[in-house]
């Protein structure tokens, strides 16, 4: 489950994030969409933790625990994960030997023995094969040479390999083509478990075609603006963001 | 730069004089030698020890970082040599045969005999015989021209090994040169050694040092290759955990015959001062050649990597690339000079410097310089400088690597990439446990952009 309350973040002194509030329950799939430059990526580094944004005001609770204190690799340990929107090209490091890496790390953090070469093995071959991931991919180096698409299914692999409880997709569909959207969402898909809440951030209805969303919320100006069912992406399709825009009248007063 | 009259001599170049006026009568050779190393001294004398205003030692004012010249190391003895042999025995063995070069001096006893098509003699009894045509390759005269420290050593040479590959031959594992430092007391060492490698043949020639204690000395070492035509080389030297204090002055030489390859690759992880220099010609046409290095530099070390590439055959193609790693209040030089000369048309040259610079208190001076004397050719060259990329480093901790493992899994890929395209698995797997064993002290020492928190 995760909370986020009354988060206020800046960059360089310009307020990005101003008053957000979101709570996603377990089981939960919430869509997030809105106009460019709202914030939407923005919270999702906020929650990653990334480092050169200031949190000024506000808290954020994954499973109940405040995670603002902690740094990138304690939040993955806690249960966070971000599919980023550009997965990072790393030369010289293998696919392998990263994956492994992170998954130690984190099973280390949180008190658990790491896993043994062929338990590691068969689990990175069955997220693989659901990915349709060919096998040579694994053994270059991590993300160098891969297409869009084959960056992202190999972020989704993480994700089944780490088993978040709040798994944020950052603009997953950018990038791909329809055969790479339908592999991408089925590997999500069969990932929603009762116990994951899943934040997807998108400016297109597409992806919710294959992703079907509990909640859709609207973020515009730093805050959610409008909530609703699955219904509301559609209703966005037709009408676009124009209403949600900051200056509009959508915006609610300041308080 | 003209050789100049250096009035006040410094302490070390008054060592470095007597010392030669008394190991002439007793180092090796006959008549032409003599003269080779009177003629070699006399370079040394006029221009004294190189300071920063000889251009190609401008970062590495070697006349006040060399205070004092140590005494010649003397012949290795029998304990010295059981000590050797006790640390050799711990070291796996590619099966190539291992030549073994003891305080500058070559150990037959201790070394193997090469697989056929190979043959090695000791520099020694090379100048001694005195064959023209080899003595001429070993003073490699038009490499270095005027160079003080290539000098000194062609003067002062005690011993090294003359290898010499038969036309055609295979010889599939790689030929090791062992440099093992025996002296319990700091000393200096002065070898040179000789690569012939014949027409069409295929060889591999790995350097790499060990020795207890006493690795806090002075070696003056060269190293020549002559490549035939067709042949394919490769070499890789580990210059490796000398002490703080140490001085390493390492000259190489290599002339590319016509279709050769050559394949070289060296990493630094050495305390002290190193310098490397590398006189590469392609004096046939069509030939390739790689030098690549790696250095990982922390305390107050001084890592200098100079460069001097001469194209004069057709249509050959060189790539230089070079990495450092810099801690604390570490230096690194590269310097990368690429002449090409007017009839070399159709060369293709691609130089690269890469450094990262982990520490306020750490510098990297870079100096490409492409000489261009053709008008057909596609040469470039790239220099960057700077800190480890802040992108990768969050995508690492987002998945749950603490600061410090990110940090490290970085270094070793920047560090080990180069290493990967060494090609032979053993050699491969000995740099890549180097730069693991210089990162595992880098942790365990503390080092790194704070603890988990960031």
């Amino acid at each position: 489950m995760l909370e986020v309350r009354d988060l206020i973040v800046s960059i360089a002194g310009n307020t990005i994030l101003d008053g957000l509030n979101l709570t996603v329950r377990d089981g939960e799939v919430a869509a997030i969409m809105g106009p460019n430059g709202t914030g939407k990526s923005t919270l999702a580094y906020v929650i990653a933790g990334k480092e050169e944004y200031e949190v000024e005001g506000g808290e954020i609770l994954v499973d109940g625990e405040d995670i603002l204190a902690k740094s990138p690799d304690e939040r993955a340990a806690a249960g966070v994960f971000l599919a980023f929107q550009y997965p990072v090209e790393i030369p010289g490091v293998g696919t392998m030997t990263f994956l492994r890496a992170a998954l130690n790390a984190q099973r280390r953090a949180r008190g658990e023995d790491e896993l043994t070469t062929p338990a590691f093995m068969k689990r990175v071959n069955e997220a693989g094969a659901m990915l349709e991931i060919r096998k040579d991919f694994m053994k270059r180096a991590l993300n160098v040479g891969f297409s869009g698409g084959e960056k992202k299914r190999m972020d989704i692999l993480q994700m089944a390999l780490l088993e978040p409880s709040v798994a944020i997709l950052d603009e997953t569909d950018s990038g791909l083509d329809i055969d790479a959207i339908r592999i991408v969402s089925e590997g999500v898909n069969k990932l929603r478990s009762a116990k994951r809440s899943f934040v997807l951030i998108t400016h297109y209805q597409r992806l919710l075609n294959y992703i079907v969303p509990d909640t859709v919320h609207v973020m515009s100006g730093g805050r959610i603006v409008r909530t609703g069912g699955k219904e509301l992406a559609l209703e966005l399709e037709q009408s676009g963001y124009r209403d949600f825009a900051p200056h509009s009248a959508a915006q609610p007063a300041a308080e | 730069m003209p050789a100049r009259i250096v009035s006040s001599r410094t302490d070390a170049e008054v060592a470095l004089a007597d010392a030669y006026g008394a190991a002439k009568t007793r180092l090796p050779g006959g008549e032409a030698v003599r003269h080779l190393r009177d003629d070699a001294f006399g370079i040394f004398a006029g221009a004294g020890l190189p300071h920063r205003r000889v251009e190609a030692w401008h970062y590495t004012d070697l006349r006040s970082l060399m205070r004092e010249a140590l005494p010649v190391a003397a012949r290795p003895n029998g304990s010295s040599l059981g000590a050797i042999n006790g640390e050799l025995a711990g070291r796996p063995s590619f099966g190539g045969g291992r030549l073994v070069v003891v305080d500058g001096t070559f150990v037959p006893s201790l070394s193997d005999a090469l697989p056929e098509g190979a043959g090695v003699r000791s520099l020694a009894d090379v100048l001694s015989e005195g064959r023209p045509e080899l003595i001429d390759l070993l003073a490699a005269r038009d490499f270095g021209e005027g160079d003080a420290v290539l000098a000194l050593n062609a003067a002062m040479m005690q011993d090294g090994v003359v290898i010499e590959i038969d036309p055609g031959a295979e010889i599939v594992e790689p030929i090791e040169i062992v440099y093992a430092t025996a002296s319990a007391q700091p000393a200096a060492s002065f070898f040179r050694s000789l690569v012939v490698v014949g027409d069409g043949a295929k060889v591999r020639i790995a350097e790499s040092s060990i020795g207890r204690g006493g690795r806090a000395g002075q070696t003056f070492g060269c190293l020549v290759f002559k490549v035939g035509d067709r042949a394919e080389v490769g070499h890789t030297a580990a210059i490796t955990r000398s002490e703080a204090g140490s001085l390493r002055l390492d000259s190489f030489v290599a002339d590319l015959g016509a279709r050769a390859q050559f394949d070289s690759f060296a990493l630094v992880d050495s305390e002290g001062l190193v310098r490397r220099q590398l006189f590469m010609r392609f004096s046939g046409d069509d030939a390739k050649a790689q030098l690549r290095g790696v250095s990982l530099c922390q305390g107050r070390e001084h890592v200098d990597t100079t460069l001097d590439v001469v194209h004069r055959g057709l249509g050959c193609e060189g790539r230089e690339h070079f990495r450092y790693i810099l801690d604390d209040a570490a230096t690194g030089v590269f310097q990368g000079r690429i002449r090409v000369e007017k009839q070399a048309q159709k060369t293709d040259g691609k130089m690269m410097s890469r450094a990262l610079v982990l520490s306020d208190e750490a510098s990297m001076h870079n100096k490409p310089e492409l000489e261009i004397f053709a008008d057909d050719v596609a040469c470039g060259h790239g220099a960057t400088v700077g800190s480890l990329n802040a992108d990768q480093l969050f995508y690492l901790r987002a998945r749950g690597l603490d600061k410090r493992s990110a940090e490290s899994l970085l270094l070793e890929a920047f560090a080990g990439e180069l290493a990967d395209e060494v090609g032979h698995e053993g050699l491969v797997a000995r740099f890549r446990a180097e730069i693991a064993h210089w990162l595992g002290e880098r942790t365990k020492a503390g080092k790194g952009s704070g603890g988990s928190k960031g």
